[in-house]
């Protein structure tokens, strides 16, 4: 059984990290699991960890007024969840619910945000991994807003 | 193989290529809301030999003519496929032509996948929207050799759930031939369990070995363009990455300039390319 420290450089999101900064992060984590249909967090409430996921899926939802949540993403194996903990006033701004059995490494938002604040050269590269996933995330969602397979104007 | 794009191979048509023949309809399926396949046959019982990723001219008479990718098997040249968009009169008039209908048809034109030169390696197959249906003739073809090449992905983006083209035939890809095949929606509802997100996220986390790898891509040009940079990140040469483009083929032979791309005339010269050729086109806007 590998720990979470012996993990984590081989999670694309840690991969080339240095070593010490994977190990002082790993501080912050733990292994949780979720079941098909369980939530991970709700819109509104404080976003006090980001998760990596180890095995499984993940849908971010909008509720709608008049009629079932719209899925605007997801997350799979290998991809992270969450970076509103990093951004005040660090509350969710989507439901996210595993839509099956999923396995994760939870970070504790505020144990990730004081080792950032200490050490701002962990911060730093904490960001840029984080940026990288906004970035991808942004892009995809800029895209899409074009309606590519839509009806053609 | 045309000189210039390097791309496919031309499985030329017979006799005066502006001279339609008839083919009647004898199956008409409606795949999602707004696209239908038709099997054809030819009236006069002769088969139309094509190469996968060839288009027609198809006819409605009284409404007009479209170029449309020929979805179907390239090893049952005696049936006719088409899967066709309705999203306008001629479209709309070949849509609706039901069991004993008669449409006229000239072709096939234009260059092919030629996907038998990836055997011995990786194919990746990226699909956005409608963009499924030429490539359906090339995976068929994978599918009926498949154990000549190595790993073959299919990585398809369609706009919603329901508009997920070929539901079946990706079904029995992955079960029956060992295709790994990843559908991603734009938008999804609750009760889709799937991916959702950009056809190019799937490009970036794909198992395949980029150095043996053929990658054919059809859909929207904007999503061609970064499912290509998306292939190129990961290692895939130029020469061994093919797109698909669409313009507004007319003639089928080269003449009219309808289809006119720089120096490239789609109709001849594509719709295969690949990417070494249209890199520098793509890139450059009012082309």
């Amino acid at each position: 059984m590998q720990t979470i420290a012996e993990y984590l450089p081989q999670h694309p999101f840690f991969a080339g990290l240095p070593e010490p900064v994977v190990a002082l992060v790993a501080g912050c984590a733990s292994n949780v699991h979720f079941h098909q249909g369980q939530h991970l967090f709700h819109e509104g409430e404080p976003a006090d960890a980001f998760y990596v996921i180890r095995h499984g899926r993940v849908s971010l939802e909008v509720h709608t007024p008049a009629g079932p949540p719209v899925v605007v993403d997801s997350a799979h194996t290998d991809d992270v969840v969450g970076w509103s903990w990093l951004v005040p006033p660090h509350r969710w701004l989507f439901d996210a619910r595993a839509t099956e059995e999923t396995s994760a490494i939870a970070f504790d938002g505020a144990c990730l945000r004081d080792k950032c604040d200490t050490d701002p050269a962990v911060g730093y590269v904490v960001l840029q991994r984080v940026v990288q996933v906004m970035s991808t995330r942004l892009h995809s969602a800029r895209i899409r807003l074009l309606d590519l397979y839509g009806a053609p104007a | 193989m045309t000189a210039v794009a390097g791309a496919g191979s031309r499985a030329g048509h017979r006799g005066d290529p502006f001279l339609p023949r008839p083919f009647v309809v004898r199956h008409h399926r409606q795949d999602t809301r707004d696209t239908w396949t038709l099997v054809l046959e030819p009236v006069d019982g002769v088969p139309m030999p094509f190469a996968a990723g060839q288009f027609t001219m198809m006819q409605a008479f009284g409404a007009g003519e479209a170029p449309i990718s020929i979805s179907g098997d390239p090893a049952r040249p005696e049936v006719l496929e088409h899967t066709i968009r309705n999203v306008g009169a001629v479209t709309r008039a070949l849509v609706h032509a039901g069991p004993g209908a008669e449409l006229a048809i000239r072709g096939p034109f234009g260059t092919g996948w030629e996907v038998s030169s990836g055997r011995g390696g990786d194919v990746v197959f990226v699909a956005g929207g409608i963009g499924l249906a030429p490539l359906r003739p090339a995976v068929l073809e994978v599918c009926a050799d498949r154990a000549a090449y190595g790993r073959v992905l299919l990585m398809y983006g369609a706009r919603t759930p329901e508009d997920i083209l070929f539901a079946d035939d990706l079904r029995r890809w992955a079960s029956d031939h060992g295709v790994d095949v990843q559908v991603t929606v734009d938008n999804g509802q609750h009760a889709w369990q799937g991916r959702v997100g950009l056809v190019t996220q799937l490009v970036e986390r794909g198992g395949f070995d980029a150095d043996h790898t053929l990658a054919l891509v059809c859909g929207p040009e904007v999503m061609m363009r970064y499912a290509a940079m998306a292939l190129r990140a990961r290692g895939v040469q130029p020469g061994r990455l093919r797109l698909s483009m669409e313009r507004n083929m007319k003639c089928g032979v080269g003449l009219c300039g309808h289809c006119q791309l720089r120096e490239y005339f789609l109709c001849v010269d594509g719709p295969v390319l690949t990417y070494d050729v249209l890199e520098p086109l793509m890139s450059r806007a009012e082309l």
